[in-house]
Formats: structure tokens, C-alpha cells, sequence
């Protein structure tokens, strides 16, 4: 009776969880929280959402539109733009993962030495942060692919690098800001050492805007990456991945709207969900 | 490309700290003939770190590429046309004098230091043409592009704003999320997506626009400034939204209410005014998102532009158009930083007439988290 009724206190404390993560998200969280699930399935398990082959090629078969068959159309050697756009997750969730740990490992790395270093090292890195913001993303990232010459993992370390200046920044000001907040200052007069202020007050703090940003990044990375894909400077066509596709589908846009349509479509959906989701960390459950 | 948003929340906690150095302001009255002389002192102290700034990024331009090129491989690779080049052994080593690849590191190394610093580019590897006169001819039509694109933005932002911030009730509240949600959208969608829609839409579908053109006419104009403009706006009204919410309850507000003003004077004259310095101080974002939009929106309607310049030219390695490409861009940011510090000047009657302060200080660290994860 006792196992019955702790089952019973277990759920009801479930269901007012999911209630409560519901009540903090709002519908434009969930929406988005669910559009990741599904993205999410996308990577760990294509075959379960499509289970047709993304490489099959039947020439028969091309530049259908639409249908109950192939519910995104098929592409130029007919294959399924559905089993495409699904089996394309992985490789451009992971492509967008890459870069995003090369930005925000190498960002925070940077941020921190200039949040905590001495205050020459501060004031050159800051100096150079502030400087490279003259450069765009992607004309930075054109920089290092004109250098390094073009390629899916280019385009990975290119991104990376161009999104390091902006996480160090960001990283630098908020470490700075606890730096100079009162509890710092206490536990540093009561003679606590400075590698344990560090990580009991400093890292924890500051790490947690980083983890809405990086929820933010996320989709941008896949965005920008998706868009050197898009400018032909990415994966290769016959691969199925977002960008690539894209790129693909652009000499067809206006006789087969659905090549360029449904992959940007994946894109802007991924995007969008963990924007709104990124919002909703940065503001603590808030609606942004 | 979905704008790298910041986070809002910082954005607004910017405007918080800019809300705080009013408290010494000495009014309007302050900008007098003798003001002027300390404007001119403000304006000097506000460019020279900008221009140290450009040459500090055209130093770290030359320098990047310089080594990098060599870590990567032979230099030489880059002018003969990359690995599958034709070129015997005997053109290579030609090239290879011609450029002074065969002199010492060092030399080189202070020659292309020389050569950027003084705008000398040399000529395009591809098309054997003076970078300078690609540049010449490529920058117009994208400055003509962003300019309009970013007009359009603050319009579009300025406008949803006032929608937004109109009237209470039910209707409002309805126009207000139904605002929120297209903000949210508008700003994620990535200008290679946005493009290809409005394409087929007016395009091929109702036939009204060209899909691809050079031109400067309006209808050749209209879709690539729309695409452009879109994302930036939703970002723009993002920032706005939220600044504006907090504005229209401030005590200037409401004294102003009290004095009889209507909703919309008070909306023109006092809390936009306010509202759009956060906004202001995304400047640099949103010319970052303007040039890589501006690479984007010109390859996608095959209009002749910088971005265009720089993505061909990254494409076969053009060194030296990638070079003065990047320069250019590194000094129109110096440009365009300056210009918002003076319209932030011009914008906040706080700062009108104040010479011993730097307009930007108190809440560089605020702007600093707001710019956040990189334009």
C-alpha cells in the first residue's frame, strides 16, 4: 500500500514537474522543445523517422514533387528529399556541434586568461577581441577558406575560428563582472585561496551564460555553416547535408521549389527552437 | 543568416547602466557656442582608438594570412591555381621571383606589412587585375545595398515597435505576441532561405520582381534589400521591444503623459528616444550581419558587390583580393563605429554639452555582452 502510494506521491511530483518545466517554457518553448526531440531522433536514429535510403539514385523518379510518396519531393537523380533532409541531421547538427566547440573551447579559454590573467594580458586581449569584431563571421570565415582552401571540415575549423572572438568577449565581460562583485571580494578578504575562489565562485557563475549561448550557438553555427554549404564551400553535393543540399538545389529553384524549400526549411525549424530556448536559459525561464 | 543573436536580456541590462550616467546630466541647455569646442574634443577622443583599432586589425590581417599561408602549404600553391595546377617547374619558379617568394622570411614578411598598411594590394591572382580597381568597382553597389537594407531595418523595427506599444487590451495583446513570434522568426530566418522564398514568390510565381539582376533600379533592388533587411529588423525590434517595455513606465514618460502629451508624441519624442540607444549600441552586430548577408544576398541574386568579390575570390584563393577585401571591410567598421557614436551623441540629450566623459564607458561592459557571440 505504502509502494502504491509513493508511486502515487512520485507521479503527482512528475506530473507537476512537467507542468512546471511546461509553465517555464510556455508554448513557443515547447513547440520548440519538441521540433528538437525530433531533431534530436533525426541524429541518433535516422531510420526510425525515414527508413528509406538517402543515397538511393532512380532516375525515373526525379524532380517529383511532393506527394504521400515522397512527402519532400525528389531531387534531380531522384532520390528522396525526405530521407535526405532526415539522414542530413546528423552530419549538419554535428558539423554545427564541431564548430561550435572549436568557438566557445578556444572562446572561453581566451575569455577566461583575459578575465583573470594579469592586466597586460587583459588589455591586449581585449584590445584584440574588440579589434576582430571589425570582421564579420563569414568574411572571416572566407579568410581562413581562401587560406586553407575549401571542405567540409574547413568550413568547420572556419566558422570555429570566426566565432571564437565573440564568445572570449563575451566570457572576458561577464568573468570581469564577478571579479569585482562583492561576494568575490568576501571570499577573497576571508583568505580563501584564489584557485578555490575560482572554482567554487568564478567558473560557476560565468559559465552559466555560456550555457545560453552556446544553446544560441548551436543554431548559428549550423546557420553559418549551412550558408558557406549554400555558397558551394562546404560538404560535397551527393552527401546528405543541409547546406549542401541547399547548394544543390539552387540551380533548380524555380522549376523544383521543394530542393531549396524543405532542407532551409530543417534549418530555419532547428534555428528557430534553439533561439527560443537559448532566450529562455538566458532570461532563467522567463519569456524573452 | 540568422543574426548571431545576443542575449536580449544583456542587451537591456546595457541600457540599465546607460540609464544610470543620466544622473549627473546637466540638460539640454548645456550645448552652447563654448559646448561646441568640447564636442570637438569629445568627437577626436571618441576616433582616435577607433583608428588605432583599424590599423591594429589591418596588422592582424597581414599577419594571420601571412603565416597561415605558410603553415598551410607553399604560397606559391595559392598563385599557380592549388594542387591540380598545369604550371611546369619553370613557370613556378618565375611566379615565384616575380612575387618574392624566393627573398627571406623576414623581408617578406615586412613587405606585406608595408603593402597593406599603405593600401598597395598588388593584382588579383585570378584575374590579373589591380585589387584596387576590383574594389573600386565592387564597393558601391554593396554600400548602396546595406545602406538601404539598413533603412529599411530600422523602419520596419520602428514601426513594429509603435504597433506594439499602442493601445491596451485584448486586440493589443494579440497584435503584441503575434509581433513577438514574427520578431523571433524574422530574426533566426537565414538570408540564403528568405532569398530563395521571395524568389519564388514574386518572382516565379507572380512574376513581378526579377530573380536575378545587377542593377540598381527599384524593382531590381526591392528582394535583395528586403532579404537583407528582414532578419536585422526582427533583431532590431527584439532589442526595442524590450527596452521600449521598460521605457514606457519611466518616470520621463509619465511626466510627460502628465504634462498632456499623447501617446504617440510621447512614443516619438521620449521613449523611443531612449529605447533605441540598446539598439544603437548593436551598430557593429549589425554591420556584421550586413556584410555577411551582403556575401549571402549576392551570390544568391547574382548581383556584382563585395561579398561577391570576397566569395569568389575565397573560392579559387585569391589571396590578395581576399586581403584588400578584408581591409576594406576592417575600415568601413571603423567608419560606421564612429558615425553610431556621433548619433548616440546627437540621440541622448544626457550626453548633450558633457565634455569630460567618454559617451561610451560606463556601459562598455554592458554593450560588450550585448554584442555577444559574435556578428
Amino acid at each position: 500500500m505504502s509502494a502504491v502510494s509513493e508511486a502515487g506521491v512520485r507521479a503527482s511530483r512528475v506530473s507537476r514537474a512537467v507542468a512546471g518545466v511546461g509553465g517555464a517554457l510556455g508554448w513557443p518553448g515547447l513547440v520548440s522543445a519538441v521540433l528538437l526531440a525530433c531533431v534530436l531522433i533525426a541524429v541518433a536514429a535516422p531510420h526510425l523517422l525515414a527508413p528509406g535510403n538517402p543515397l538511393e539514385v532512380s532516375p525515373s523518379d526525379a524532380f517529383q514533387p511532393p506527394s504521400p510518396a515522397h512527402p519532400f519531393g525528389t531531387d534531380e537523380s531522384g532520390r528522396d528529399l525526405y530521407s535526405r533532409v532526415v539522414h542530413g541531421a546528423r552530419s549538419s547538427v554535428g558539423i554545427g556541434l564541431s564548430a561550435l566547440g572549436i568557438g566557445i573551447g578556444i572562446g572561453a579559454l581566451l575569455g577566461f586568461a583575459a578575465g583573470l590573467g594579469p592586466r597586460w594580458l587583459d588589455a591586449l586581449l581585449g584590445r584584440v577581441f574588440e579589434v576582430l569584431f571589425a570582421l564579420p563571421t563569414l568574411v572571416m570565415a572566407l579568410l581562413f577558406i581562401a587560406i586553407i582552401g575549401a571542405g567540409p571540415r574547413s568550413s568547420i575549423l572556419a566558422i570555429g575560428i570566426a566565432t571564437i572572438p565573440g564568445y572570449a568577449r563575451m566570457l572576458r565581460a561577464s568573468v570581469r563582472g564577478i571579479r569585482a562583485s562583492g561576494y568575490v571580494e568576501y571570499a577573497r578578504l576571508d583568505g580563501v585561496s584564489p584557485v578555490r575562489v575560482f572554482a567554487r565562485h568564478v567558473a560557476p557563475n560565468s559559465l552559466w551564460p555560456l550555457v545560453s549561448a552556446a544553446t544560441l550557438g548551436i543554431g548559428q553555427a549550423i546557420v553559418w555553416v549551412a550558408a558557406l554549404g549554400f555558397l558551394g564551400l562546404g560538404a560535397l553535393p551527393p552527401s546528405p547535408e543541409w547546406g549542401a543540399m541547399l547548394n544543390a538545389g539552387r540551380v533548380y529553384l524555380t522549376t523544383a521549389w521543394w530542393m531549396t524549400v524543405c532542407p532551409g526549411l530543417a534549418i530555419v525549424a532547428t534555428a528557430a527552437a534553439l533561439t527560443v530556448l537559448g532566450r529562455r536559459l538566458a532570461t532563467g525561464g522567463r519569456a524573452a | 543568416m540568422g543574426p548571431a543573436a545576443p542575449g536580449p536580456a544583456r542587451a537591456r541590462r546595457g541600457a540599465t547602466a546607460s540609464g544610470r550616467r543620466g544622473a549627473t546630466a546637466s540638460g539640454r541647455g548645456g550645448a552652447t557656442a563654448s559646448g561646441r569646442g568640447r564636442t570637438a574634443r569629445r568627437l577626436a577622443r571618441a576616433i582616435l582608438p577607433r583608428l588605432g583599432s583599424a590599423l591594429l586589425v589591418m596588422w592582424l590581417t597581414a599577419t594571420v594570412v601571412f603565416f597561415a599561408l605558410r603553415a598551410a602549404g607553399d604560397p606559391l600553391d595559392a598563385i599557380m591555381g592549388g594542387p591540380g595546377s598545369q604550371a611546369g617547374p619553370e613557370a613556378t619558379e618565375r611566379a615565384r621571383e616575380a612575387y618574392g617568394l624566393d627573398r627571406p622570411l623576414l623581408l617578406q614578411y615586412l613587405a606585406q606589412l608595408w603593402n597593406t598598411a599603405t593600401l598597395q594590394f598588388g593584382d588579383s591572382y585570378a584575374r590579373k587585375q589591380p585589387v584596387m580597381d576590383l574594389l573600386a568597382a565592387n564597393l558601391p553597389p554593396t554600400l548602396l545595398l546595406a545602406t538601404l537594407a539598413l533603412v529599411l531595418a530600422w523602419a520596419l523595427a520602428v514601426a513594429g515597435a509603435l504597433l506594439a506599444s499602442l493601445g491596451r487590451g485584448p486586440v493589443a495583446r494579440l497584435t503584441r505576441s503575434a509581433l513577438a513570434g514574427l520578431e523571433t522568426v524574422a530574426s533566426v530566418t537565414p538570408q540564403f532561405f528568405l532569398g530563395a522564398v521571395l524568389i519564388l514568390v514574386f518572382a516565379t510565381g507572380f512574376g513581378i520582381l526579377p530573380a536575378t539582376s545587377s542593377g540598381s533600379s527599384p524593382a531590381q533592388l526591392i528582394l535583395p534589400v528586403v532579404t537583407l533587411a528582414v532578419p536585422i529588423a526582427g533583431y532590431l525590434a527584439h532589442v526595442l521591444h524590450g527596452s521600449l517595455d521598460e521605457a514606457r513606465d519611466a518616470p520621463f514618460a509619465t511626466t510627460a503623459r502628465a504634462r498632456g502629451a499623447s501617446e504617440s508624441r510621447v512614443f516619438l519624442r521620449h521613449t523611443l528616444r531612449h529605447a533605441a540607444l540598446p539598439a544603437l549600441a548593436l551598430s557593429g552586430w549589425a554591420y556584421g550581419s550586413l556584410l555577411s548577408g551582403a556575401v549571402v544576398v549576392e551570390a544568391l541574386f547574382a548581383r556584382q558587390g563585395l561579398g561577391r568579390l570576397l566569395q569568389e575570390a575565397a573560392t579559387v584563393r585569391d589571396v590578395p583580393v581576399v586581403i584588400g577585401s578584408v581591409v576594406i571591410i576592417a575600415l568601413l567598421y571603423v567608419v560606421i563605429m564612429i558615425v553610431s557614436d556621433v548619433l548616440e551623441a546627437v540621440i541622448d540629450p544626457r550626453l548633450h554639452g558633457q565634455a569630460d566623459r567618454r559617451p561610451d564607458e560606463p556601459n562598455r561592459a554592458g554593450v560588450a555582452v550585448a554584442e555577444g557571440a559574435g556578428a
